[in-house]
């Protein structure tokens, strides 16, 4: 340890956690009031009663969507923007783990660097998708 | 009754019934002190016309954004502890993909049947287990030593510096990878856990307690989140609603903090939560479809 700011690390975090939770939010927001005016949707609106009481598997299978990252060729639909704004909310401590990283290194806090290094490969592999569902 | 109520409801009368429920439990859950996950679930699955899946999937997402926009806040301020919440978010969150892996692939009542049962657990122990707000810690484990699991904060009230280390290490690991199998499983946020354990098991100051609770569900709740975004069950009529309805009631909620009894809003909690622990039990069993 070193005689350096204690709290580099959180400030850079909390900088990455805010930028990234304020886009996911705007994106979803925006995605969702196209989807609500009728924009573009891959899963109509008025189609949406006879499916969202059924597992998601069958919710897949009858819309003609995949499992996995599917849904990041189909940005063009306001529905998928909405996923996509979902998808950027989950994936924003990716980001603030990275940038901390280095920190914790500069600071020889080893320990930690590698736990952050873990956290990030744990949340790439949720995710990639490989991990699938029998479902 | 409630299939002849769902008949005769317009279909878009669901999504904004879903939004005004998540108004209502973000304004209820900031005082009474839970994440918005653990109410929506078990009232959302019990009520509304939606598969479980769906259900499970928002309710992660729900609890994710809440912690999200809690998070900067609470790492500026010092309340939530990088060096304590890296090493249990990691194990909780490699537990919960586990837990949202196993969820999706158990039949549909099984689920519905177990998450009455912990519901009703979680009402016992929100209930009977008292917090601590500055617990007295002995010596610190090599391990909580080793990560730097310690910390100064500033008590609201007294305005005092006071210091705090973290002890009994390995156990709240373990307990943290239960925790984060049940957020995954039943997409419950995991607060109601973690800060139990936090505080009592591993003798964190309440205040320091709640913000790394907090802040570790975005690590929790993002990687499980995902499992349900790739497995379909995540869907923006669902999801959308559900999000921006709880981080609106919730701005309410904090503002409400300072003038409403947080013990009564508590109590309101407890039984919303045995009504919805009941109902899903029942509803699980086929006794009250």
């Amino acid at each position: 340890m070193t005689g350096h700011d204690p709290l580099a690390a959180p400030r850079r975090y909390a900088a990455w956690l805010a930028w990234g939770s304020r886009v996911g939010l705007v994106l979803l927001a925006v995605g969702f009031a196209l989807y609500l005016g009728g924009v573009a949707p891959q899963v109509p609106i008025e189609h949406l009663p006879s499916l969202w009481d059924r597992p998601a598997a069958e919710y897949l299978q009858r819309t003609g969507l995949k499992s996995g990252w599917h849904w990041a060729s189909l940005l063009h639909r306001s529905d998928m923007l909405v996923i996509a704004g979902i998808a950027l909310l989950a994936s924003c401590s990716i980001a603030c783990l990275a940038v901390v990283i280095p920190v914790f290194m500069r600071h020889r806090e080893h320990a930690l660097a590698w736990i952050c290094v873990a956290q990030v490969v744990v949340l790439a592999v949720a995710a990639s998708g490989w991990l699938g569902a029998a479902h | 009754m409630l299939a002849e109520i769902a008949a005769n409801f317009p279909w878009w009368g669901w999504p904004l019934a879903l939004f005004a429920v998540c108004f209502l439990l973000g304004i209820i859950a900031v005082p009474a002190g839970v994440g918005g996950g653990v109410l929506f679930v078990p009232l959302v699955s019990g009520f509304f016309p939606f598969h479980l899946d769906f259900v499970r999937g928002a309710g992660l997402l729900v609890a994710l954004s809440g912690a999200l926009a809690a998070g900067p806040r609470l790492l500026d301020g010092g309340l939530a502890n990088l060096r304590l919440a890296l090493p249990l978010g990691l194990v909780a969150s490699t537990s919960s993909i586990a837990g949202a892996m196993l969820g999706l692939a158990l039949p549909t009542m099984v689920v519905q049947t177990a998450l009455g049962i912990a519901i009703l657990g979680i009402v016992a122990i929100m209930a009977t287990v008292p917090n601590s707000a500055e617990p007295r810690v002995g010596r610190p484990d090599a391990l909580s030593a080793a990560l730097g699991m310690h910390g100064i904060f500033r008590a609201g009230a007294s305005g005092r510096e006071v210091a705090w280390q973290a002890h009994r290490t390995p156990q709240g690991l373990a307990l943290f990878v239960g925790i984060g199998v049940l957020a995954g499983l039943f997409g419950l946020g995991a607060g109601w856990a973690n800060l139990p354990v936090l505080n009592l098991v591993m003798g964190v100051p309440l205040k320091v307690a709640a913000g790394t609770s907090s802040f570790i569900l975005t690590l929790v709740d993002s990687s499980a989140a995902w499992v349900y975004l790739n497995q379909g069950a995540v869907l923006p009529m669902i999801a959308a609603p559900s999000v921006i309805g709880m981080m609106l009631g919730a701005r309410l909620g904090a503002r409400l903090l300072y003038v409403v009894p947080a013990h009564a809003v508590r109590k309101l909690v407890l039984a919303l939560l045995l009504f919805a622990g009941v109902r899903a039990l029942l509803k699980g069993m086929g006794i009250w479809p």
